[in-house]
């Protein structure tokens, strides 16, 4: 591997030796997919068609009144094939894993909807797949479990360290030092050795190359703020990257779980308590202690409740291209109602930070002033969390008694 | 230096064993008696490793020793100390294998500092190929410390050879595919695989992942120098206790 990914000091490929030569395979499968034209036309293609793409642009036409600022615009991506933007990574990496002639596929999760993108890619292309998920996570998102185990995927429990993301990416590495010959493992982030970053970002950018347009034609200009959500930072590279070389202003939002002086949360680029470190084979900030150990993380949003970030996010929040924000678990939950009562919309907690973010600047911004908020993915996979979260009688009155009929 | 006393020891025996233990594991007393065991039992030269939360090229029984440990509170400072203690009490080569991400934070000059004061002879650091461990390479060949590089059966000869120019002391040769503690089938193919490491380097090779009793030991006699034995002692110790350890490794040879 020649070019090693390095983003001004970040990235990188620390690599275990068993591991390079894989790493140099797919980073040549990549290049050329990359620098070939078919490639992007087939993956635009099977996006069109297995998918929704390209994913409308919505004006958010009552929040806008209901703020009485910027005019609110959502690029939706929870339209797409399994309900998130995963599957436009996951797809992409399909098809260069038919070019490398693999025929088992491996990932992690958090959310549960990389599980299911990567479980419903491996039935559509014949590949076998396991998902590796924290325990954690396997109860938080028991329906995406559900859906991936009837795609034929082998769901497997991981009980280590925190039992969150992390400890998922940790034993889906320990799978593939095994099964390299036969396995590809479908990252599912911007994060990891080069060429994850890269590659799963050039995937993504899918959204903002329509987004732009989309905008463009709508409004006839740009919008002045864009706002991701960011846990490994995939859907914020996707909508971003369209639009860096653009007078507009970039906004990812971090999960500021409990609080950012709480100690409880998942805030790597706008807390004090995450530093440069090494870890899963990319340097990038972590939220470690002072010996290096990596800490617990907390998040109402399994799918941001992550000790790393990827490295060209920390590039971009050095340079200050993009600014980093936090939206506590309370300040989601109640974007999230609001977005469903006024708009009928039903954002993924994940994706509820941004909404919660662009709702705490629109008010003071001008009435020609437009924002475009991305909408990573639906809710319904949050069911059970959502339904804790308003403390809904009925839907607990359901759920007691589902559970009398299965021990009848 | 570390390869002219693996030499000369390889003069007298056959095949030498460096054994790997996690520092704090089961306790730091238990790491100082499993020491004590192993040296009094012939144990030519041992791994310290120095526990990290995300030790992902290791399998299930170092990885819970790895969290364990951490879970009593060990740190880099504590593992430095006990180091001081046990480079005094034996008169073996003692060696730290972490993850690049415990040196990083230290800092790698301090923590190369850090080791020559404690008389550490040298680090494996299994996630720090050596395109990205230039620093790291520097502040070792300051201290006169030997890096030590790995090879893979998935590593081609070429790599082997560019490996070999930055490693020092020895090379690890890794048995197999995987993580550690999983069997290996000491068979053909991992001879003729020794074979191309030997062709790579004239650095002695040590032979480490699944090495667990003598008929592998006997196995790698004449194609490797050096034995390693990680898991099975962890393992050991977690069934049978730390008084079990020097049994164990009398049995070996
Ligand atoms: C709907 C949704 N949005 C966002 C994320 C966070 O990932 P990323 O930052 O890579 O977009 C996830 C991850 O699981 C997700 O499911």
């Amino acid at each position: 591997m020649k070019d090693r990914g390095y983003y001004e000091g970040f990235g990188g490929a620390y690599l275990p030796e068993i591991l390079v030569a894989t790493f140099d395979e797919l980073a040549e499968t990549f290049q050329k997919a990359k620098d070939d034209p078919v490639f992007w036309q087939e993956y635009v293609d099977i996006m069109s068609t297995y998918s929704c793409r390209p994913t409308p642009v919505t004006f958010a036409e009552n929040l806008t009144r209901h703020f009485g600022g910027a005019r609110i615009y959502v690029k939706r991506e929870d339209l797409n094939h399994t309900g998130a933007h995963k599957a436009n990574n996951v797809m992409g990496q399909g098809l260069l894993v038919k070019r490398m002639g693999k025929s088992r596929v491996i990932a992690e999760t958090g959310a549960g909807q990389h599980g299911v993108a990567t479980a419903t890619m491996a039935a559509r292309f014949g590949f076998k797949c396991t998902i590796y998920m924290g325990e954690v996570d396997v109860r938080r998102q028991r329906p995406n479990v559900f859906w991936m185990e009837r795609l034929g995927a082998d769901v497997v429990t991981v009980r280590e360290g925190t039992r969150i993301l992390k400890d998922a990416i940790n034993e889906a590495f320990r799978d593939w030092v095994t099964n390299m010959d036969t396995t590809h493992y479908v990252l599912g982030t911007a994060c990891g050795p080069h060429p994850f970053p890269e590659m799963v970002s050039f995937l993504q950018s899918i959204i903002g190359k329509e987004a732009r347009s989309q905008i463009l034609e709508k409004e006839n200009r740009l919008p002045a703020r864009i706002y991701a959500c960011v846990g490994g930072g995939s859907n914020a590279l996707g909508i971003f990257k369209a639009f860096l070389e653009d007078p507009v202003e970039l906004i990812g939002v971090e999960a500021g779980g409990k609080g950012l002086d709480t100690g409880k949360h998942a805030s790597r680029l706008c807390s004090q308590d995450a530093s440069i470190g090494v870890a899963q084979g990319y340097k990038t900030y972590f939220l470690q202690d002072n010996d290096g150990q990596m800490k617990e993380t907390h998040s109402v949003a399994a799918g941001l409740d992550y000790v790393g970030v990827s490295p060209i996010l920390a590039q971009f929040a050095e340079s200050g291209r993009i600014r980093f924000e936090a939206a506590t678990d309370r300040e989601v939950v109640d974007a999230l109602s609001l977005t469903i009562q006024k708009e009928g919309l039903i954002p993924a907690l994940e994706s509820a930070h941004a909404f919660a973010q662009a709702f705490k600047e629109a008010p003071a911004m001008s009435k020609e002033d437009v924002i475009l908020i991305n909408q990573s993915g639906r809710g319904d996979k949050d069911i059970f969390t959502v339904a804790d979260a308003f403390a809904d009688p009925k839907w607990q009155e359901f759920i007691k008694e589902k559970a009398e009929e299965y021990h009848a | 230096m570390l390869e002219s006393y693996l030499k000369n020891r390889l003069k007298e025996k056959e095949i030498l064993l460096m054994t790997h233990i996690v520092l704090g594991y089961p306790t730091f007393e238990d790491s100082f008696e499993i020491i004590e065991s192993m040296v009094n039992t012939g144990v030519d030269l041992m791994e310290l490793q120095i526990p990290f939360s995300e030790p992902i090229a290791d399998g299930p029984v170092i990885l819970n020793a790895n969290q364990k440990s951490l879970s009593r509170k060990t740190t880099v400072k504590k593992c430095m100390d006990f180091a001081h203690k046990v480079t005094r009490a034996f008169d073996v080569p003692f060696l730290f294998m972490s993850y690049y991400n415990i040196l990083f934070k230290f800092g790698v000059k301090r923590f190369t500092e850090a080791m020559a004061q404690n008389a550490i002879k040298g680090a494996i650091v299994p996630d720090l190929p050596p395109e990205e461990g230039s620093d790291y390479l520097g502040a070792m060949e300051k201290h006169n410390l030997v890096p030590i590089f790995i090879f893979s059966p998935t590593t081609p000869d070429e790599r082997m050879k560019y490996l070999a120019s930055f490693g020092k002391g020895f090379i690890y040769c890794v048995a197999r595919k995987g993580v550690t503690g999983v069997d290996t089938d000491f068979s053909d193919q991992l001879k003729k695989y020794l074979a191309r490491c030997r062709k790579a380097t004239d650095l002695p090779l040590a032979l480490g992942f699944g090495v667990k009793e003598k008929e592998d030991v006997d196995f790698l006699k004449g194609k490797a120098d050096i034995a390693v034995v990680g898991s099975q002692t962890i393992r050991l110790v977690d069934q049978k206790g730390v008084g079990a350890v020097g049994q164990f490794i009398k049995s070996l040879r």
